[in-house]
């Protein structure tokens, strides 16, 4: 940490009774410190701002700016507590399932025989997908696995048109089959550099001790893993989360999606006037996401105890 | 990455209001060319007259508009035809933007020069803005020939252009032809039905719903009917419930599209000959859009040349070919200063007489769909 010796008691502030040292001591300080004004900036115009807004806009009574508790209140009951519901059922699936198969994927990757090639190959991929989304990624699937999309002919020809067997692309199952494309993806990518950080050394140590391979993973290898899997997770759950365009244009609303509820309030063509119900959503999903981050910490801290 | 728009939307809403607290102070240079302040003129008599008000527009220069798409009511030519006649340059800011965009362009961007001086919005969003006291009166010559019912009262906002819901099909893939709300719910027609997106959110879907509620025993007043019918429409798998657009129709997602009849013609019709439209039997419901100004238009003369360009013969004729029914049409018809190729090209009209939503009733609907479509159809 930068900032470290700055606080830290030390002769300098000891020696504060000399005037000319005590003001090299602010310069280092202030010095210091300039490294992390863009960033401060950055986070302050980004986040702290913005959610600011949003906060102040949730108890606010359009055109007069009265204080209200209303629009928390029409926010958290009948189609929008929904909402909330259902997103985080979607998100939950949407990045659980891609948690695992992308792990999967990575662990492959990473134990591969001469794997650098398609090491290569996989993370350049895997950085072309995960950042494939919005509206395309939603007529992709509509042209091919639509109800009228060419894999589904295919299938059909075949003896197994899979409309009449349960599957609905336009429904929560179908997005979340949706959001997969990018979030697999998205995983191998960030826990891959974790797998490399597992170093061959310990292995070789846990082997020497006698340990088999399940041992090695149950005592060794989840563990070390375990703070990155989860950080992953939590990621791949605030993109399934934030996620809009993509569930827009398979559903129309169908499914009552928070982010989809948003949009109807903030930059919608129907509902004039009631943008402070969309902050006091816009709050709830801040709280879900906190909430979620808390939890994080509270596991990661438990994960990392073993590597102290 | 446009799946994280909502956030970058609310982002920027912010930012935006933040530059427009730090810049409301910057002072209108334009608004007194011609030793007049246009920005509080009301019509073109009290400007001094056409030649004074072209004068004036023109030695602004500019004109900046907002979410006007050019294939939209013919709007790309009717800003070239503008600019050609007068030389002013026309600047569209965010061609596919919302109504709820413009009122945030103009709060945000107030007192500078890229704040919009015209806009083209729905109702709704004129009442809001008005309320807001955001829009400037203003009196088109031909404010006579605006069916009251049509404009408001204070002369903030009036009619401009509109066109009847309408239910377009692709003729190559749809052999029979449907001709009302009640024909789609056949089991000819499965997986192929489909409206312009969310109608929470998109104003001609949510129209598509307020169709569907008076073909199915409803009115303006109760609109559950129409969400019942989607309902049953996605049970039976008619209802694709995909945005539709040219590109699912042409890929053959959605052969049937119910949609504003002038956005069937100009959007998919324009790129597919064998797309047909017709208005269903069983419902007529049209809607309006409306033209406002900017109250602190950074270009107040051109904006008021602008609306009466908008509501002149050629202004009208130009929506008319663009396939919207202008809102001048009856007048325009009865004194024969019509398009009568481009009035003919049109889909017939029902010659029910229409009926249009109060405001008190569109907000009731739309706080219905809002509670009850995703709770019911999906």
């Amino acid at each position: 940490m930068q900032l470290a010796p700055a606080a830290a008691p030390g002769p300098g502030r000891d020696a504060g009774a000399v005037p000319g040292r005590r003001w090299t001591h602010r310069l280092r300080r202030a010095r210091d410190l300039a490294g992390v004004v863009p960033f401060a900036a950055y986070v302050i115009a980004g986040l702290v701002l913005p959610m600011a807004a949003i906060g102040i806009g949730a108890f606010k009574t359009p055109f007069t700016g009265a204080f209200t508790l209303r629009n928390v209140h029409d926010a958290t009951h009948g189609i929008y507590l929904h909402g909330f519901a259902t997103s985080m059922e979607l998100s939950l699936i949407a990045s659980i399932v891609p948690g695992i198969l992308g792990f999967l994927i990575a662990y492959a990757i990473y134990t591969a025989k001469r794997g650098a090639v398609l090491r290569r190959v996989a993370i350049t991929a895997s950085g072309v997908f995960a950042n494939f989304g919005g509206v395309p990624l939603a007529f992709l699937f509509i042209a091919t696995l639509g109800n009228t999309g060419l894999a589904t002919r295919w299938l059909t020809d075949i003896g197994f048109n899979p409309y009449n067997n349960g599957f609905d692309l336009y429904g929560l199952g179908g997005v979340a089959i949706v959001y997969m494309y990018f979030q697999i993806p998205l995983m191998v990518l960030v826990i891959l550099p974790a797998f490399e950080g597992l170093r061959p050394a310990w292995r070789e140590a846990a082997q020497n001790m006698g340990a088999n391979g399940w041992q090695y993973w149950r005592h060794v290898g989840i563990p070390v893993l375990a703070p990155s899997v989860l950080g992953a997770i939590l990621l791949l759950f605030g993109s399934a989360f934030s996620a809009y365009a993509t569930a827009e244009a398979l559903t129309s609303g169908t499914i009552p999606l928070t982010s989809i509820q948003i949009g109807s309030f903030l930059n919608g063509n129907v509902l004039a006037g009631q943008e402070n119900v969309g902050y006091a959503l816009g709050l709830g999903m801040v709280v879900i996401i906190a909430m979620v981050m808390f939890v994080y910490v509270v596991l990661q801290r438990r994960a990392a105890r073993w590597l102290r | 990455m446009r799946k994280n728009k909502t956030i970058a939307v609310a982002a920027a809403a912010i930012a935006g209001s933040l530059l427009a607290a730090g810049c409301s102070s910057g002072s209108n240079a334009a608004s007194n060319s011609g030793g007049k302040d246009w920005s509080k003129v009301t019509s073109v008599a009290q400007g001094g007259g056409m030649a004074a008000l072209i004068k004036a527009a023109k030695a602004e220069g500019q004109l900046n508009v907002i979410t006007l798409p050019a294939n939209w009511a013919n709007y790309g030519t009717i800003m070239k035809d503008f600019t050609k006649k007068y030389g002013i340059k026309i600047n569209d800011a965010n061609p596919d933007g919302s109504s709820q965009d413009e009122i945030n362009a103009m709060v945000q961007l107030k007192g500078q020069s890229r704040a919009p001086d015209v806009l083209d919005m729905g109702t709704a969003f004129a009442i809001k803005a008005d309320q807001e006291h955001l829009l400037a009166p203003y009196k088109v010559a031909a404010w006579n020939d605006i069916p009251a019912a049509e404009k408001s009262t204070d002369s903030t906002w009036y009619g401009d252009y509109g066109g009847y819901v309408a239910i377009g099909y692709d003729s190559k893939k749809v052999k029979v032809a449907p001709t009302s709300f009640k024909d789609l719910t056949k089991p000819m027609y499965k997986h192929q039905v489909a409206i312009n997106g969310n109608p929470t959110q998109a104003s001609a879907a949510f129209s598509a719903v307020y169709a569907a509620a008076l073909a199915n025993g409803g009115s303006l007043g109760n609109i559950n009917p129409g969400i019942a019918y989607f309902a049953k429409l996605k049970r039976a798998g008619n209802f694709v419930p995909v945005t539709a657009g040219p590109t699912t129709v042409q890929s053959g997602q959605t052969p049937i599209v119910i949609w504003w009849d002038y956005l069937l013609a100009s959007e998919v019709g324009a790129t597919d000959p064998n797309f047909k439209i017709v208005i269903p039997t069983d419902a007529s419901y049209a809607a309006y859009y409306d033209q406002a100004i900017n109250a602190t238009a950074p270009h107040p003369a051109a904006a008021r040349l602008w609306e009466e360009y908008l509501y002149s013969v050629t202004g009208q004729n130009l929506w008319l070919q663009g396939k919207a029914r202008p809102v001048e049409l009856p007048t325009m018809i009865a004194n024969g200063t019509v398009d009568k190729a481009a009035n003919a090209a049109l889909p017939p009209a029902p010659s029910t007489p229409l009926q249009f939503p109060t405001q008190a009733q569109e907000s009731a609907a739309e706080a219905v769909v809002a509670r009850q479509w995703a709770a019911k159809v999906g």
